[in-house]
């Protein structure tokens, strides 16, 4: 493996990033804040919820940054770049396995993943006015869900990227995002979907749910969560499926 | 000191439409159905390569010439470890191409056909980050990139994002970039398509001097005078088959008589043709495609005309065209397909 080749690439995604930085803050951020001062601020200050279902959004805040900046951080310059541009090529040709390409394009996604992860607590934070309470008595399990988390958002944005087609993204947006936010338990804890039995167990296919929920035991292990094993358990099987499944459309699609 | 490379009975069959390496000009389509394995179920798949066998000699301009959709760009695809044979092997150099990709890239510099360069970076980055892909320190990098960027004239736009570069310009940086790590053997798919004719003059001499330093390259083209011009062996290929290969010179000199004679008439009467193959001079004379046309093969073209019509008008026919092509590749390739290469 060829490692100086590899951080290069690491290098070249970083300083294109850096140069996107704005947009893309406002392309991950903007939506989340937004949600967050209606339902945290808006609705809470007005009475119309308790005050405690702050606790309850920021974490889901959190897991929905993260796996939308991740899934557009690799997803979004691969649909360019395979089909389009063909951009990709130069690094095609670089003296590296092409698969490491893909692996590369992940860590930067996950990079991208944690950063918006991390700028939404303090960001939502501000939003929301005062009555949050995040715990960072967890620290190791928190460590550990968000690179669990990260890992989950690139390696889906890299099935996505290579599976779908330019024309298939608005497509994409209102089939699989969309449904995925809104019942990814990160606006509501998982228990909260009791009163439909067969749609709480249903929607334990939405990896966003693990994501939550995982991300709500650890800051704040007082409000009603999935355990933390199962969490950890369901995001690992997760993240190594759609990394599998990733790799193997990423060869797939690269060489003929 | 140059590297010379081997193809050993290369075939690429494409079941689903070919991926983007391939892609850029249209596609012979073979049909061929696929064997009983299938449960008899009709599947159609396109053959690109039908068993292609070259050697390209260390340090030397090597040309594959056909038209489009005959399998140059996936015979390059296959070289530059961009699309897998479905059989055959190819070396360049000792190296297995398809058994150690890796070593293989380090050695190879790809101008693609169309370019693919990084459009999020400024030409200099673009320089910079691919000298870094192929693990050139820092200093090495700034110096090369400052050199190549001087010598393809782009140092003015250097630090500028390439999206706004004219086609001609982001053709030059892409041949910088695949020099950028001074690989032995350059690649260049379809290097002059789109260019204005100065530019194409600048490319050549940018390749003959590249190639002065020992390189190796290979090139794909359906011009024929850059062919001629600029090649010092060719393959031409038709149908994803190589059907001649030599020196341009030994190629040309390859075609019965030399000239060929087009000629188109309103019909052929019986025993036209046998006529003309008595002619002084004529080597060769075969039925040409469409209706009432024939093609001479002959060692003269226009002193041949006035026996030609003399002939013709005996047999009652009436001559509507004639062309006279001189020796040339583009007789060459008509001779052995019968077709002309732009169509």
């Amino acid at each position: 493996m060829n490692w100086r080749t590899f951080y290069a690439m690491l290098q070249r995604d970083g300083h294109v990033a850096r140069r996107n930085l704005l947009p893309m803050l406002l392309q991950n951020l903007l939506q989340p804040l937004l949600l967050t001062f209606v339902f945290g601020r808006v609705l809470t200050s007005s009475g119309m919820m308790k005050s405690e279902y702050k606790n309850i959004l920021l974490p889901g805040i959190m897991a929905i940054s993260m796996m939308l900046s991740g899934i557009q951080a690799v997803a979004m310059p691969l649909i360019a770049e395979l089909q389009f541009t063909r951009e990709i090529e130069d690094r095609l040709l670089a003296p590296m396995g092409t698969q490491w390409l893909a692996v590369e394009k992940i860590v930067a996604g996950m990079i991208q993943a944690l950063v918006s992860g991390l700028v939404v607590i303090p960001a939502a934070w501000l939003a929301m006015g005062s009555g949050v309470h995040i715990s960072f008595d967890h620290f190791p399990i928190f460590a550990a869900i968000c690179l669990l988390v990260a890992l989950l958002s690139a390696s889906g944005g890299l099935a996505l990227g290579c599976s779908i087609g330019q024309t298939q993204i608005g497509l994409m947006y209102s089939l699989v995002v969309a449904p995925m936010m809104m019942f990814g338990c990160a606006y509501y804890p998982w228990s909260a979907l009791k009163f439909a039995p067969v749609l709480q167990y249903a929607v334990l296919i939405n990896p966003l749910v693990y994501a939550s929920e995982g991300l709500r035991g650890a800051l704040m292990p007082g409000e009603p969560h999935i355990p933390g094993m199962a969490v950890v358990g369901a995001l690992t099987a997760m993240d190594a499926a759609l990394l599998v499944f990733g790799l193997r459309q990423f060869q797939r699609k690269t060489v003929g | 000191m140059g590297i010379g490379m081997r193809l050993e009975d290369l075939r690429k069959v494409y079941d689903s439409p070919p991926p983007s390496a391939a892609r850029g000009g249209a596609f012979s389509f073979g049909l061929v159905r696929s064997g009983p394995g299938d449960r008899g179920r009709k599947k159609f798949e396109t053959v690109a390569l039908d068993g292609i066998a070259l050697e390209i000699r260390a340090g030397e301009i090597f040309g594959l010439l056909g038209p489009n959709g005959a399998g140059k760009s996936t015979t390059i695809g296959i070289l530059t470890t961009r699309i897998r044979p479905t059989s055959g092997r190819a070396f360049i150099g000792d190296l297995d191409v398809w058994q150690e990709p890796v070593k293989a890239k380090l050695l190879i510099g790809v101008v693609p056909q169309r370019p693919n360069l990084d459009f999020a970076l400024t030409a200099r980055e673009i320089l910079l980050f691919h000298g870094a892909y192929f693990r050139q320190g820092a200093r090495e990098r700034a110096r090369r990139s400052a050199e190549l960027l001087e010598k393809f004239k782009l140092t003015d736009r250097a630090d500028q994002n390439v999206r706004g570069f004219s086609g001609g310009m982001m053709q030059r940086l892409s041949i910088a970039r695949a020099m950028m790590h001074d690989p032995q053997v350059l690649f260049l798919d379809e290097p002059s398509a789109g260019l204005d004719p100065q530019t194409r003059l600048l490319l050549w001499d940018i390749v003959r001097d590249y190639n002065r330093q020992g390189k190796t390259i290979v090139l794909t083209t359906h011009y024929m005078d850059e062919a001629d011009e600029l090649c010092d062996r060719l393959a031409i290929i038709d149908h994803g088959r190589i059907i001649a290969q030599g020196s341009p010179k030994e190629l040309k000199s390859s075609i019965p008589g030399g000239y060929l004679i087009r000629l188109k008439f309103d019909r052929v009467p019986e025993g036209l043709a046998a006529d003309f193959q008595q002619l002084p001079g004529v080597t060769e004379v075969v039925a040409a495609a469409g209706a009432g046309g024939i093609d001479v093969y002959a060692g003269s073209g226009g002193p041949l005309i006035g026996p030609i019509m003399s002939a013709a008008q005996a047999r009652g026919a009436e001559l509507h065209d004639v062309h006279i092509a001189e020796p040339s590749l583009e007789t060459l390739f008509l001779h052995h397909t019968g077709r002309s290469l732009r169509d």
